[in-house]
């Protein structure tokens, strides 16, 4: 029977739908694997990279325009800061704090939430009734607050940033890898695991872990954005990457001083920020779609 | 399963509704779907025509072209005329349908009476409905008493009472009702009832086309019964039309067919209804599956199915008369020289 | 429905105590406050004397429970920094942050309604890609971010808009637009989702067979229903800007809490952090709970049984 609700799949696409595709794609979306590539890059090559030293003062030369700007030189693409400092070697640097922070604080979080998680879904009734309500508990505290609070009592540093991320978003992971083993536990293989004396930590492994990791990975690609914002985030406020140290963060807050003199101190970091966050998530909405059709978005 | 005293015996009108080679195609990614392909039909004042059919057979596909409601927009009335009391719907625009005929001399009543009503507005709204956009009823005493007297039309139990309630409030046989109400609320021309039994008890489904029949009675309504159900087409209509793949493969008088069925679908259909207090070993269904209506075949697309397929199938047979208003598309209902 | 309601207000208030449970945990494995309070030389007797005064020599689950029943009564302690009771300057500052969530919340459905809902009436179309793709970099932009370049355009190069403080419609449009931003991403897609749903339901179709105009349907009936999840949403949201607010407060010199709780942070002042914290997610639990209350209101059938 020719499905009426299917009626939308039309040969003809509008104009601007055509545009959209070939922008963007419904197939592997390469400019955003170009763009995360070159943030991968940077973060990779560091100062070893960059045309500048990113904390070389140089307070003749502050204050100067982007390249394609009058008074601007190539010298410094990206124009400088107040201090002289090379923007576009600034950028650089701080891609390497952005993406640290991300794998290391999706890592622990996705993985501590992932576990709890399972913990959570595999033994239900009280344990399970119990973790979900932490999850409740603890979300109902705004992360950023949340954040505030822990870092009052670590002094900012990398390290700390890192904790409180982890900290704030593995009830995330928790909550949804609950769900999935809610409904992996009653598949036969589990119970045919149990009865031929396999240990639970080995049920966890061998045949829950695999099932989980598609959706543990879209989530986790989901997620790269959100933690690059709020490490951002953290940093502008003072609470987290200090200098020396470079973060984009860090950069925006610094700009907020003179930003009458220097408008592309403040723009260029923040292009930096979210040229990243968008073309992770776009490459996250990929890796959902194809892993997961299901739930592919019309 | 015919019940022949209920049924008075069929009458000669005027047309209400006249269909003709209507061909309504659907623009899809994986190609075109001709849904209906050349299909006509004729439907009189006061007259209950069944359209049976399984799915994909394009019987709802045909109401929804009468209702000029195709899906958006890959949904295309290709060709044909669909003629209304003298009005060919298919030439109208848009904002005529909406004004003039949906809802007012057309309307529909589809099969799941639970989906067919908005959970979040009170029924009196929604029987209400039809009285506001066509400026049956005007200011809110009007459309209140117009609501509570068709709901008392369709048999619903203290309708002053039950104008507030909600749909999640009623029973599906009472739901069913409301959504009738709606439809008949303008006093439609022709009303099309898509399988609105199929979501009922079988104590329900008598009591709706008992309704539909008292309706009929007193206001003269057409009605367009579809349905894959023999059982109701036979206790309901006065004619019946057999469609299979976009098309109509035999029409007539409703006791004349289930009497002497001409087609060999229709045959096949009428064989694979359990029968009670006979004895039968086994239901016969029918071996196969229908064309797809992408590409269909050339000839008689029941051909591939059919336990009666002679070379002359591969070329698409006319319809013939098999005797007054009876007519099957098949080569064997040619009339011997 | 009552039953309903005791339910949920009972979830509420565990929800508080345990949030409570968790800021009181987290302040008190600083170390030692008493680091703060005292000057580095000071006496071991002095520093002793003060840990019996300020009960950290209890342990920790009687710490807890006298800040609990303290707190209760209304006294979070005093702030290190402003030398005023701690509760007294957060119910000081939280109207002016409640203030800014709301017209950031009312900023982000004014934008994501519309686009939401005529995204999914002309699906496919011009503005449909827009939004999709206005959707896109709203979610990759950081709300402080957007607040630094609404300052930059708005006030340093136009000059049309103050940048920072409170006090009339023109200071909150700013921070109101940079703390609504990043949620109109997600609700428009919540609208477009949740309307297309609704569009292909039968009860629509069934008002499209009556006769019904285009426009009275898609915006009485459809969105009616398409309201729900979107009331849902909404509660999310506004709980989520209850967090974004801290840094915009801080960008706009913005006098809300937010703002007074990140100096506390930088000031080490605990009880300033606490009960701000504490506060801000009773605020949470309180919006959440509304919502939840509010689908009686929407949904009929949540209100019959």
């Amino acid at each position: 029977m020719v499905d009426i609700d299917a009626a939308y799949a039309v040969i003809s696409r509008s104009p601007s739908q055509r545009v959209m595709r070939r922008l963007f794609g419904s197939g592997i979306p390469w400019w955003s694997l170009l763009i995360f590539g070159l943030v991968v890059v940077a973060a990779i090559g560091g100062e070893s990279i960059a045309p500048h030293d990113p904390n070389g003062l140089d307070l003749g030369a502050a204050f100067k325009p982007p390249s394609w700007l009058e008074g601007g030189s190539l010298d410094y693409l990206l124009g400088t800061d107040n201090l002289g400092r090379d923007i576009f070697s600034r950028i650089i640097a701080g891609a390497r704090v952005t993406l640290t922070v991300a794998i290391y604080a999706i890592v622990i979080s996705g993985g501590i939430g992932a576990l709890i998680g399972m913990i959570a879904g595999y033994f239900g009734k009280t344990i399970d009734a119990i973790i979900m309500r932490l999850v409740d508990i603890q979300m109902s505290i705004p992360s950023l607050a949340l954040a505030l609070v822990i870092a009052t009592v670590l002094s900012p540093s990398l390290t700390t940033v890192i904790v409180v991320i982890s900290i704030t978003y593995w009830t995330w992971y928790a909550r949804i890898i609950r769900g999935e083993i809610l409904s992996l536990k009653e598949r036969d293989y589990v119970a045919l695991a149990k009865v031929a004396g396999c240990s639970t930590p080995s049920i966890f492994a061998r045949h829950l872990l695999p099932n989980i990791l598609n959706t543990l990975l879209v989530l986790a690609s989901l997620q790269v954005g959100q933690v690059i914002i709020f490490e951002a985030s953290l940093s502008f406020l003072g609470l987290g990457i200090q200098s020396p140290d470079v973060s984009w963060g860090l950069m925006l807050a610094d700009a907020r001083n003179y930003i009458t003199n220097a408008w592309w101190a403040i723009t260029l970091p923040g292009v930096a920020i979210m040229l990243t966050c968008l073309s992770a998530n776009l490459i996250g909405d990929w890796l959902r779609d194809t892993l997961d059709p299901k739930r592919r978005q019309l | 399963m015919t019940d022949a005293a209920i049924v008075p015996a069929f009458r000669p009108k005027p047309p209400l509704l006249k269909v003709e080679n209507l061909k309504t195609y659907l623009y899809l990614n994986r190609g075109v779907v001709r849904a209906v392909d050349g299909v006509d039909l004729e439907v009189a004042e006061g007259e209950t025509l069944g359209i049976v059919g399984e799915s994909g057979s394009g019987k709802t596909m045909t109401s929804l072209s009468m209702l000029r409601l195709l899906p958006k927009p890959s949904g295309r009335i290709v060709e044909g005329s669909i003629t209304l009391d003298g009005i060919d719907l298919v030439k109208l625009s848009e904002d005529e349908m909406v004004r003039d005929w949906r809802g007012r001399r057309i309307s529909m009543v589809s099969q799941d009476p639970l989906t067919s009503l908005n959970p979040v507005f009170s029924i009196g709204d929604q029987v209400g409905a039809p009285f506001r956009y066509h400026h049956l009823a005007k200011g809110r005493g009007a459309v209140r008493e117009a609501v509570e007297a068709v709901l008392a039309r369709v048999r619903i139990p203290s309708p002053a009472k039950r104008i507030d309630d909600y749909p999640h409030q009623f029973s599906g046989g009472m739901r069913q009702r409301v959504v009738t109400a709606m439809a008949i609320a303008c006093s439609p021309r022709l009303l099309i009832a898509d399988e609105p039994t199929s979501a009922l008890d079988v104590t329900i489904q008598v009591q709706m086309m008992e309704l539909f029949r008292e309706l009929q009675r007193d206001s003269g309504v057409g009605i367009i019964m579809i349905t894959h159900d023999l059982g109701v087409a036979a206790g309901i209509c006065h004619r019946v039309a057999v469609m299979y793949a976009g098309r109509v493969v035999e029409s007539g008088d409703v006791r004349e067919i289930f009497r002497n069925p001409a087609h060999p679908y229709t045959r096949g259909l009428l064989n694979s209804i359990p029968h009670l207090g006979r004895k039968r070993r086994r239901l016969e269904a029918i071996a196969g599956q229908p064309p797809s209506l992408i590409d269909p075949p050339r000839g008689c697309r029941f051909a591939a199915r059919c336990p009666q397929k002679m070379a002359r199938c591969d070329d698409y047979p006319p319809q013939f008369e098999v005797s007054t208003g009876h007519r099957a598309a098949c080569w064997l209902a040619e009339p011997r020289p | 429905m009552l039953s309903y309601v005791l339910r949920r207000l009972m979830h509420g208030v565990v929800s508080i105590i345990g949030a409570s449970i968790l800021i009181f945990v987290i302040s008190r494995m600083s170390g030692d406050p008493i680091v703060l309070l005292l000057p580095v030389d000071a006496p071991q007797a002095a520093i002793d004397a003060m840990r019996e005064t300020m009960g950290l020599d209890r342990p920790i689950w009687v710490q807890y429970l006298i800040f609990a029943g303290k707190a209760l009564t209304g006294d979070f302690g005093n702030s290190y920094r402003w030398q005023m009771p701690a509760l007294n300057l957060v119910l000081d500052r939280l109207p002016a942050t409640i203030e800014l969530a709301f017209a950031a919340l009312l900023f982000s459905i004014a934008l994501a309604v519309p686009l939401g809902v005529l995204s999914a009436v002309h699906r496919g179309g011009w503005i449909d890609t827009i939004g999709k793709g206005f959707a896109m970099l709203g979610q990759a932009m950081p709300g402080f971010w957007v607040g630094l370049l609404l300052i930059l355009i708005f006030s340093v190069q136009l000059n049309w808009l103050p940048a920072f403080g409170s006090g009339g419609i023109s200071h909150i449009i700013l921070p109101a637009i940079a703390l609504g931003w990043y949620p109109v991403a997600a609700q428009t897609r919540i609208i477009r989702s949740a309307m297309l749903d609704v569009l292909d339901s039968d009860y629509i179709r069934m008002g499209r067979a009556l006769g019904a105009p285009e426009r009275l349907l898609v915006w009485k009936y459809a969105f009616r229903n398409a309201a729900v999840p979107l009331v849902t949403v909404l509660g999310v949201y506004f709980a989520s800007m209850l967090g974004g607010a801290f840094v915009v407060e801080v960008i706009f010199a913005w006098p809300g809490l937010g703002r007074t709780v990140v100096e506390a942070v930088f000031a080490r002042d605990f009880p300033v952090v606490q009960a701000g914290v504490l506060f801000t997610s009773i605020l949470f639990v309180v919006s959440n709970l509304l919502v939840d209350l509010s689908y009686g209101l929407i949904d009929p059938r949540i209100r019959h049984g």
